[in-house]
């Protein structure tokens, strides 16, 4: 008792001492946002035929796959008993809005991505099964559910439905990361959290951290594929970034002043907390290295001529230092709303371990894996021109 | 293939896949899900059953009420009066069930009475509350109040 008092400062009921949310649930919604950024670069893509960004178009969507496998898993770690999540399926809860959301999640993995992705990869994937041997013959083949009708209008059609797929994954994607910010937005009792702007600042921010993950992705893909960097591509998705980041900039803002200005009776706890506890991670971190530093060097890419290799180096630190912004939102959201007492007297911190449960060995565990996930789909469908056997460059 | 199919085979084996899937999960849900469940509410119906079955542990203030004449009359006009006896003698339902064969402890009061009024900030105001450390010189509780009248004076 008295070394967990430690970490109290003033007055804290007994029920907040403890952080019950720590960085696995930190990054839920990170990798939830990263989803739904690449995928909606990759619709952006698709819907409005932007022919700049089309080498990003797989990546993001790849992308997208790979972290969404990952997103469930924190809160896995977080709950322990795997197991039991399964009955969130079997018996949900209709007025439950996590339970709810395990449909979203399974809509949008099974129909949106999962689909996408085959009707794109279709003939590809048909290319490669009639070019391979052995056992990866029978995977592509499995992949191609063993019809391998390639024919003009058979791709024709899947186009049309791959494009209906898009407009239906806009609205589904807006909805998968809506709903993170909805869950903190909604807890009445939480000054931090409760505002109905919450899911919009979610989504906007995830729109950034996404582009931003699949700007930095295809940087790295194409310097280990040592190919040259397409920079008309690189420019396009990094001024995205620069006007989604514009746009999110201002909707937190927005929150800030609203705050500000309606100086409700938590606000000046929470503004002592700003000022305190929080003011590495979201003053330092968060605002100036995480949004107005990136924010400012994309706007001088935008405002001043300069070489490809400066841009790049640009474009490079900008994509790392969003991403740590972005990241340090969520981690401002989750572990600031639990920092202050509800009487707004007090406040207590939050002790991460290391190798436990709930600590910080599985979070990085976590942001590795969807990287290993990533690589091994890069390497069983590859999102560029691939030399083939005999049948020369096609794909 | 041929026909309309001919060119949306893929697809239709792809639906396939789909229908297949959710065909798995339904019947899945129909084995897993127990019966009964949603009958009342959101919960399997036979949890009341087995709870109902499980042996009871407390007899209730009223049946202790009914033996213990002297302890209502020691208590009337306490402000222990509205404090469930079980609440300090734990649960009894064998004693009084067997009241002579089960013969309860008496509760140590050092420990008992510790327990509800060591002071602590979180308590609300009007309750009694004494740092049990300067109050009592060590000695037992009830050496100075009465377990069921605690009002000293
Ligand atoms: C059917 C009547 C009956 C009921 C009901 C009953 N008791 Fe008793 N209780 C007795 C009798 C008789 C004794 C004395 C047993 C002995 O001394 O051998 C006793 C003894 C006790 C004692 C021990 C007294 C001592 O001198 O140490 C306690 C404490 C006690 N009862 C508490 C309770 C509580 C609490 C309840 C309610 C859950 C309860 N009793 C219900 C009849 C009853
Ligand atoms: C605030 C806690 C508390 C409550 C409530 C309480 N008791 Fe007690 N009771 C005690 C303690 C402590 C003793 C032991 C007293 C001692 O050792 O001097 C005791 C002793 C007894 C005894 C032993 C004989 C005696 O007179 O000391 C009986 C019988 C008894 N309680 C019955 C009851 C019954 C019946 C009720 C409910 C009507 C009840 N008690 C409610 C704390 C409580
Ligand atoms: C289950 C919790 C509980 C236990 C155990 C308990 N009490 Fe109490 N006590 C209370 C409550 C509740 C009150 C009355 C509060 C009220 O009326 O608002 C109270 C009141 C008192 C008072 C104030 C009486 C008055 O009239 O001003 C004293 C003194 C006291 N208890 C002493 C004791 C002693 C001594 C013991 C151990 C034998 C004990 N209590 C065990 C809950 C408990
Ligand atoms: C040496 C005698 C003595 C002992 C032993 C003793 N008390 Fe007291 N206690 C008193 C006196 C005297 C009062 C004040 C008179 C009253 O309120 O009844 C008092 C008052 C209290 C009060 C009421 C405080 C208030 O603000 O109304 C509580 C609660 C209490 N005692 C609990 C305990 C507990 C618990 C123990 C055992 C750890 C204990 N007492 C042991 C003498 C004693």
């Amino acid at each position: 008792m008295e070394s967990v008092l430690q970490s109290v400062q003033g007055f804290m009921y007994p029920n907040e001492v403890e952080l019950q949310w720590g960085i696995l649930i930190v990054l839920y919604p990170f990798t939830t946002g990263l989803v739904a950024g690449a995928f909606i670069l990759a619709s952006l893509e698709r819907v409005f035929n932007v022919e700049a960004v089309k080498p990003t178009y797989r990546l993001a969507l790849l992308t997208a796959l790979a972290f969404l496998l990952v997103a469930p898993l924190p809160l896995q770690l977080h709950l322990g008993h795997p197991e039991r999540s399964l009955e969130m399926y079997l018996t949900p809860h209709t007025e439950s809005a996590m339970a709810m959301f395990g449909f979203v999640y399974l809509w949008y993995l099974m129909v949106v991505l999962v689909l996408e992705i085959w009707l794109d990869y279709r003939k590809d994937i048909v290319l490669m099964w009639r070019d391979s041997s052995g056992p990866t013959r029978w995977l592509y083949g499995a992949m191609a559910l063993w019809s391998d009708n390639i024919s003009p209008a058979s791709l024709a059609l899947d186009d049309r439905i791959g494009r209906a797929l898009t407009v239906i994954g806009i609205p589904s994607a807006f909805l998968l990361h809506g709903y993170v910010g909805f869950i903190f937005g909604s807890v009445k009792a939480n000054p931090w959290w409760s505002t109905p702007l919450m899911p919009i600042v979610f989504l906007f921010s995830a729109i950034v951290s996404g582009i931003a993950a699949v700007m930095l992705v295809y940087m790295v893909t194409a310097w280990w594929r040592e190919r040259a960097f397409d920079m008309g591509c690189l420019d396009t998705v990094a001024r995205y970034l620069f006007y989604a980041f514009l746009i999110d900039f201002s909707l937190e803002m927005l929150d800030l002043i609203h705050r500000i200005y309606e100086a409700d009776e938590s606000f000046r706890a929470l503004d002592f907390m700003v000022h305190t506890r929080l003011y590495t991670s979201q003053v330092l971190v968060q605002i100036l290295a995480g949004t107005i530093v990136p924010l400012g060097m994309l706007g001088l890419t935008q405002l001043v001529q300069m070489s490809e290799k400066a841009r790049r180096r640009i474009y490079a630190m900008a994509g790392v230092l969003t991403l740590i912004g972005v990241f340090a939102m969520r981690w401002n959201v989750v572990i600031g709303g639990q920092l202050f007492s509800k009487s707004f007297l007090g406040y207590t911190s939050y002790k991460m371990n290391f190798a436990t449960r709930e600590g910080l060995l599985p979070a990085i565990l976590l942001l590795i894996l969807p990287f290993v996930i990533l690589a091994v789909l890069i390497r069983l469908l590859p999102p560029w021109k691939v030399q083939r056997r005999g049948a020369g460059v096609s794909g | 293939m041929s026909g309309w199919l001919k060119d949306k085979g893929h697809l239709a084996r792809m639906a396939g896949l789909f229908a297949f899937g959710i065909t798995a999960f339904l019947v899945f849900r129909w084995v897993m899900v127990p019966p009964g469940f949603g009958l009342y509410g959101h919960y399997r119906a036979g949890a009341l059953d087995d709870a109902r079955a499980r042996p009871l542990q407390y007899a209730g203030r009223a049946e202790c009420e009914g033996c213990h004449t002297d302890i209502v009359e020691a208590r009337q006009g306490s402000r222990h009066a509205r404090i469930g006896c079980e609440a300090c003698h734990g649960p009894l339902i064998k004693h009084a069930q067997a009241p002579t064969e089960i013969k309860p402890t008496r509760p140590d009061g050092r420990v008992l009475c510790v327990r509800c009024h060591e002071t602590n900030p979180w308590k609300p105001k009007g309750f009694p509350q004494v740092k049990v450390a300067d109050h009592s010189d060590n000695g037992p509780c009830t050496a100075c109040h009465k377990a069921h009248a605690p009002k000293i004076s």
